[in-house]
C-alpha cells in the first residue's frame, strides 16, 4: 500500500484557481446564447440545427425529481454555458502554442502535458471549462487511424461519423440534463477506433472547472468499430468555490461487433466544504451501446468528489452475446450525497452482464445504490450477476441499495445480492495493534473492501484512486 | 522492561482490573494463568492500549509511562500483542498487511523501510522456519482461515515485527498438538535477553512447550498468588478454587 505519504491533514488539494481571462457567453439559456456557443466554435449548420432542436425538446421537458438527494433549485437562468480561456480563441496547433498558465494548472493535477509524451504513454485530451486545450500523442495514434479529438474539432473534420452516433445512444429527447447537453454542450472527446485495431495505449481526458458561475457540459462520444479495443480514462477536478456548480455531461459509447470499450473514471470533483457549502452536482448521463455481437462495455468509476453525484452509467446490450460491466466505488463523507448505480438493458441473446458496487458512507453523508436489470423478452439465456456491498462509518451516515429487476424471458437469469456491513472497531484496533494509526488503518480496511473495483482499473489510476480511497475519508473515524 | 503498579481498569462502570502489580525484566517470559473472567484479556487489552477503558495507576514499558500512548504508537515502540481471536480483514492480502504493518513500524522509528522483493524473501524465509505453509501469504487476511492457521499467521507477525515485549493473549485456545508446537516453537526460538513475553493462558499445557521463569495467578482482577512453572502444575492438579 501507498498510503503512508498521504499528508493526514490535507484538505481538498486541487482547490486553486486559475487567474485566465476567458470569453463567456451571454449569460441564461436562450437561443441567443446557443446561437454564440455554435458560433464561437465555429459549427456547420447542422449543428446548431441540432442543438436547437434539442433546446425546443426541453423546453417541454421536468428536470426528474425521483432522486433521494434533494437540492436548491438551479436558476437554469443564472449560469454562464460557455467560458473558454480567451488565448485558446484561436486554437493552439501544439504544446508550445499553449498558455503557460494552463499548462501550469495541468501541472499542479498532476498532469504534466509536456512530460506526458515521454514518461507515462498516456494520450490525453484536457478541457479545461468548455475547451479542449491540447491533445498529445495524436500523431502516434493518427498512423494507426485513430482519431482522438476535441468533440468540435470532431465535428468539423470527421461529421460523416458525428452525424451518424452523435445522440444515438443518448437521444435528444431523453430526459432534461440529457437535453440540456445537447444544446448546450461546449467541448469534450471524441474517440473513432477504426476496425481491428488495438488502441495501443490508455486515452485519457482530464476535466476541470475553472470559471465560476460556469456549467461544464461535455459531450464525450467513443466509438469502437468491429473487432477493435480501446481503454478509456477520465479524471475530474474542480476548485474550491462558496457555491454550488453544476456539471451535466453526456458520454455515448458505441461497441461494434467484437468490439470493446473500457470506460474508468476517476471523480473527485470539489464535494463542498465540511458543512456541505459549495461543490458540485454532478449530474452525468453516460450510456454504452454494445451494438454489436460479442462486444463488449465496462464501465469502472471511483466516485469520491462532488456534493452531490447523480449517474447510472448504462449498457444497452443489443448485439447477440454482448457483455456489460459495471464496477463502482462511491464514497460520499460529509455533507456529500450520491444517488449512483447502472442500467443493463438485455436486448440480444445471451447476453450476459456484471455489477460490482461498493459504497461507502461517512460523516452524515447519504449513499444510495439505484441499479436496473431489464431483460427482455427475447434476450433469451442472458445472465446478471449483481453485487452490491455497503460499509457505514460512524452512526450519522445512510446507505440504500434499491435494485430494479425486470427479467421477461424464462430462459434468462438475474441474482442480486447486497450486504450492509459497518466499519468494525475490533478490525481498526488489530490494525492499530500491528502500528498504523488510525487514518492508515481505515484507507487500509476501505480499500480493501473496494479491492475487486480497484484492480479493474488501469495501474496509473489504481494508486491514484487508492490514495484518493484514504483522502476522501480523512477524519470520517473519530 | 514492564513494571505495572496498581493498575485498576473498569469498562461500562465495571471493574475488571482491581489493583494489579507485576514486573518483567527483559529476557524474561512470564505467565499469567486465571479462570475465565478473571481479567486476563483485559490486561492484555490494557496493556496494548485499547480504547474504552478507565484506567488508574502506573504502567511503564522501558521507563516510559503508557497511559496516554495511544495503540499504534505502542506497537511502534514495540509492544505486540498475539490476538486471542484475530480479526478477518477482507479483501487486504496478507502480505500487503504484513508489510505496511513492519514498514509503518519502521518509519516511526526512524528506520529505513524495506523494499518489495526483500520483503518478500524475509517473509517466506520466517514462514518456512515456522513451519508455515506460506500459501497463507498470498490471500486475504484471516479471512476463511482455519483457526490454527489465524494463530500461526500471529506468530509469524511477531516475528517478523521482531517487538521487544510480547503479550499471547490464549494463543494455544483451540490448537491441536501439531498446532501448538508450531507456535511454541516460533515462540521459543525468539526467546532473547532484550524480549520479554507475557503468556496468557488457561492452561498448564502450553507451559509444557513454553517453559516460563515466572508464573502469576489473576482471580478476580489482581494477582493472588506468584511463583515458578511449579505453580502452574499445581494449579492443574487442583483447580483454582483451591488456591482462593
Amino acid at each position: 500500500m501507498k498510503n503512508q505519504n498521504i499528508n493526514t491533514n490535507q484538505e481538498y488539494k486541487y482547490g486553486f484557481t486559475t487567474d485566465i481571462e476567458s470569453i463567456k457567453a451571454p449569460k441564461g439559456l436562450s437561443e441567443k446564447s446557443i446561437k454564440f456557443i455554435s458560433k464561437m466554435k465555429k459549427e456547420p449548420e447542422w449543428m446548431l440545427k441540432w442543438r436547437l432542436k434539442a433546446f425546443e425538446r426541453l423546453k417541454n421537458l421536468k428536470e426528474p425529481d425521483w432522486q433521494k438527494p434533494k437540492y436548491p433549485k438551479i436558476d437554469y437562468q443564472d449560469l454562464y454555458y460557455y467560458s473558454a480561456p480567451k488565448s485558446a480563441s484561436e486554437k493552439p496547433k501544439s504544446l508550445d502554442e499553449v498558455d503557460p498558465k494552463l499548462l501550469e494548472t495541468y501541472k499542479k493535477l498532476g498532469i504534466p502535458l509536456q512530460e506526458q509524451k515521454r514518461l507515462s504513454g498516456v494520450a490525453v485530451d484536457a478541457v479545461f471549462d468548455s475547451v479542449s486545450v491540447a491533445t498529445t500523442y495524436k500523431e502516434e495514434l493518427t498512423k494507426k487511424g485513430i482519431i482522438f479529438c476535441s468533440i468540435s474539432e470532431a465535428i468539423q473534420k470527421h461529421p460523416d461519423l458525428v452525424k451518424k452516433y452523435l445522440g444515438s445512444v443518448i437521444p435528444i429527447t431523453d430526459h432534461y440534463f440529457a437535453t440540456l447537453n445537447s444544446a448546450v454542450f461546449t467541448d469534450g472527446s471524441f474517440v473513432y477506433i477504426p476496425p481491428n485495431v488495438k488502441c495501443p495505449m490508455e486515452l485519457s481526458t482530464y476535466f476541470r472547472i475553472n470559471a465560476s458561475d460556469t456549467g461544464q457540459f461535455e459531450r464525450t462520444l467513443i466509438i469502437a468499430d468491429k473487432g477493435s479495443y480501446v481503454s478509456y480514462l477520465e479524471g475530474c477536478t474542480a476548485p474550491m468555490r462558496d457555491e454550488n456548480q453544476l456539471h451535466a455531461a453526456n458520454v455515448e459509447l458505441v461497441a461494434l461487433d467484437d468490439a470493446e470499450i473500457k470506460y474508468s473514471t476517476v471523480q473527485n470533483w470539489y464535494p463542498g466544504d465540511k458543512d456541505g457549502k459549495g461543490g458540485i452536482y454532478n449530474f452525468v448521463t453516460k450510456r454504452g451501446a454494445c451494438r454489436g455481437k460479442n462486444s463488449k462495455i465496462s464501465w469502472t468509476q471511483v466516485e469520491t468528489g462532488s456534493a452531490i453525484t447523480w449517474k447510472y452509467p448504462s449498457c444497452i446490450l443489443q448485439g447477440d452475446n454482448s457483455v456489460g460491466e459495471f464496477y463502482s466505488i462511491a464514497i460520499t463523507n460529509n455533507h456529500q450525497k450520491a444517488d449512483t448505480g447502472t442500467k443493463m438493458i438485455h436486448l440480444g441473446k445471451n447476453t450476459r452482464s456484471k455489477i460490482i458496487s461498493k459504497g461507502i458512507s461517512a460523516g452524515q453523508a447519504d449513499n444510495t445504490y439505484r441499479g436496473l436489470v431489464d431483460i427482455s423478452r427475447k434476450a433469451s439465456n442472458s445472465r446478471n450477476y449483481t453485487q452490491c456491498d455497503s460499509l457505514l462509518m460512524g452512526n450519522k451516515c445512510g446507505a440504500h441499495t434499491v435494485p430494479y429487476i425486470k427479467n421477461k424471458n424464462f430462459s434468462s437469469t438475474v441474482e442480486h445480492e447486497a450486504t450492509t456491513s459497518k466499519i468494525n472497531e475490533d478490525q481498526l484496533y488489530y490494525c492499530n495493534q500491528r502500528g498504523l494509526n488510525q487514518e492508515e488503518a481505515v484507507s487500509l480496511i476501505v480499500n480493501g473492501f473496494c479491492k475487486e473495483v480497484l484492480q479493474q482499473l488501469p495501474m496509473e489510476f489504481a494508486v491514484e484512486a487508492q490514495k484518493l480511497v484514504g483522502i476522501s475519508l480523512e477524519g470520517s473515524v473519530g | 522492561m514492564l513494571v505495572i503498579k496498581n493498575l485498576k481498569a473498569s469498562i461500562n462502570n465495571r471493574e475488571i482490573l482491581k489493583g494489579l502489580n507485576l514486573k518483567i525484566n527483559p529476557g524474561e517470559v512470564h505467565a499469567i494463568m486465571g479462570p475465565n473472567g478473571s481479567g486476563k484479556s483485559t490486561l492484555a487489552n490494557v496493556l496494548s492500549g485499547k480504547n474504552g477503558y478507565k484506567i488508574s495507576g502506573e504502567v511503564k514499558y522501558l521507563g516510559e509511562n503508557l497511559n496516554d500512548i495511544p495503540v499504534e504508537e505502542r506497537a511502534q515502540k514495540g509492544i505486540f500483542l498475539a490476538f486471542q481471536y484475530p480479526l478477518e480483514i477482507p479483501g487486504v492480502n496478507t502480505n500487503n498487511f504484513l508489510k505496511t504493518s513492519l514498514n509503518t513500524i519502521k518509519k516511526a522509528n526512524g528506520e529505513k523501510e524495506i523494499d518489495t522483493i526483500a520483503f518478500l524473501k524475509m517473509v517466506k524465509e520466517k514462514a518456512k522456519e515456522l513451519g508455515i505453509d506460506e500459501k497463507i501469504l498470498s490471500r486475504q487476511l484471516n479471512v476463511g482461515f482455519s483457526g490454527g492457521e489465524k494463530k500461526k499467521n500471529e506468530i509469524l507477525q511477531m516475528k517478523i515485527l521482531d517487538p521487544n515485549l510480547i503479550i499471547l493473549d490464549e494463543t494455544d485456545s483451540g490448537l491441536d498438538i501439531d498446532a501448538l508446537k508450531i507456535i511454541s516453537d516460533g515462540v521459543n526460538s525468539s526467546r532473547s535477553e532484550k524480549k520479554s513475553f507475557l503468556v496468557i493462558t488457561h492452561y498448564q499445557r502450553l507451559l509444557e512447550y513454553i517453559k516460563p521463569d515466572h508464573v502469576h495467578v489473576l482471580s478476580d482482577g489482581k494477582i493472588i498468588k506468584s511463583g515458578t512453572s511449579e505453580l502452574a502444575l499445581e494449579l492443574e492438579k487442583k483447580g483454582y478454587k483451591k488456591l482462593n
